[in-house]
């Protein structure tokens, strides 16, 4: 237990991130996914033409020398990706699911890419644009993500429509809900609201799709929402991801614990 | 003796890629998942000497462990399931069978004592691994209803094995 809490321990312990796993793993994951790839397939294809359409747009922006970056509100991938001085802040690769499961309470995943493919802990892993986990443990040739279905982790996200933002977290129920806290009484939620991520974590551009309220109670005693989630991905059949890489992390990180520092 | 070594190895290998790789996967009614790994330590022989059962229960919740993140949790089970082992066996059986059969399988004693066997292990084995897993009371008949329901689909598992693979 204490292993997989912590960070530090977990990477030097035994984690599905290791040479002998990850080999079974890769060799095996292809006969599950077969069945899987027709509906690869028409995610990869819908994404192809979101993003064409706005690589469309921003190319037109830019032959109107506009150094603005255009901001869509269809795909926050492309657009997010700028800052102030015009540098690209976010970098996309991507990999291949060979392990994931869904019938525990701290779900991960693992994937066919590693250290030496160029990871780092803390990268963001989205599936068509859409919240999946985060980079965890980085072995020389796999690693292991730790899957939003996941008790141990809380994500920040907000509410694309008022942008009230509250903490995501997984109650180990179903695997098809995550819950939204910490959104108050004051704030106006609808069924059908997307949730979407804030930048807070600076390992996900802000915007990018996590689900859509299905459910929210008023908890008796409580100033807060009880909000239920539907993904916007089905982690039953996830076959490739793109992985997110801030390369403004560090200095982020820096400044953050010269706050720390103050305290 | 070399025999029993490659016999068990092999039953270690096929437990342990058949959990990890397929019954980790099922998931039925949202709740239910199986596992099966356990038949390994059910099937070692009556006169295994009761400190390597517990080192096997090590290397067999390790195994399992590094395949799902869990560390710890499979580990801690399986070490107590093969430390209760001789002691339950000692309660459930005779001296006689012990020492005229070599391991318990179906061919050799009844089915309704082999499926009482089985039960008796995943019962100990699945409310500890689910409780161990959730870490908290909170939604404890959850819980309590996925150790219970998937117990039963263990225990389905292990007897139809025997059927299929065991027979004399």
């Amino acid at each position: 237990m204490v292993v997989s809490y912590n960070n530090y321990q977990q990477a030097k312990f035994l984690s599905s991130s290791n040479g002998i796993s990850g080999y079974f793993f890769e060799n095996f994951a292809g006969i599950f996914q077969v069945f899987d790839l027709k509906k690869a397939n028409t995610e990869l294809a819908e994404e192809n033409a979101q993003l064409r359409t706005a690589l469309q747009h921003y190319q037109l922006r830019s032959t109107n020398n506009s150094r603005q970056s255009y901001l869509s509100e269809r795909n926050p991938l492309i657009t997010m990706t700028r800052d102030s001085l015009n540098k690209i802040v976010y970098f996309f690769t991507t990999a291949r699911v060979i392990n994931n499961s869904v019938n525990q309470r701290h779900n991960f995943l693992t994937l066919n890419k590693g250290r030496i493919q160029g990871l780092k802990t803390n990268m963001g892993v989205v599936s068509a644009g859409r919240v999946v986990g985060l980079v965890t443990d980085v072995g020389d040739n796999y690693c292991t993500v730790i899957s939003i279905l996941n008790e141990r982790w809380k994500l920040s996200a907000k509410i694309k429509r008022n942008d009230f933002f509250g903490s995501l977290s997984w109650n180990g129920k179903d695997y098809r809900k995550v819950q939204l806290n910490e959104i108050p009484y004051h704030v106006p939620v609808q069924n059908g609201d997307t949730i979407v991520t804030t930048g807070f974590s600076s390992s996900f551009p802000e915007g990018l799709e996590i689900g859509i309220v299905t459910e929210y109670t008023i908890g008796s005693g409580s100033n807060f929402y009880k909000i239920d989630v539907n993904l916007a991905v089905d982690f039953r059949s996830i076959v490739q991801v793109a992985l997110v890489e801030n390369r403004q992390l560090k200095e982020i990180n820096n400044l953050e614990s010269l706050n720390n520092n103050v305290k | 003796m070399l025999n029993n070594l490659l016999k068990y190895s092999l039953i270690f290998i096929v437990a342990v890629l058949l959990q990890v790789l397929v019954l980790n996967r099922i998931l039925i009614f949202r709740m239910i998942s199986p596992y099966f790994y356990l038949i390994f330590l059910l099937l070692l022989p009556y006169d295994t000497p009761k400190a390597l059962l517990i080192l096997l229960g090590f290397i067999l919740g390790l195994s399992i462990d590094a395949f799902t993140n869990t560390l710890g949790v499979h580990t801690a089970v399986c070490v107590l399931i093969g430390f209760v082992r001789p002691m339950i066996l000692n309660e459930i059986s005779t001296r006689e069978t012990r020492e005229s059969v070599s391991a318990p399988r179906i061919s050799t004693m009844s089915l309704n004592w082999f499926i009482s066997y089985t039960a008796t292990f995943v019962a100990i084995h699945h409310l500890l691994l689910f409780m161990l897993e959730a870490f908290t009371f909170q939604g404890f008949f959850f819980t309590l209803a996925r150790a219970i329901l998937s117990g039963v689909l263990s225990i389905a598992l292990i007897v139809i094995s025997q059927f299929l693979f065991f027979r004399r």
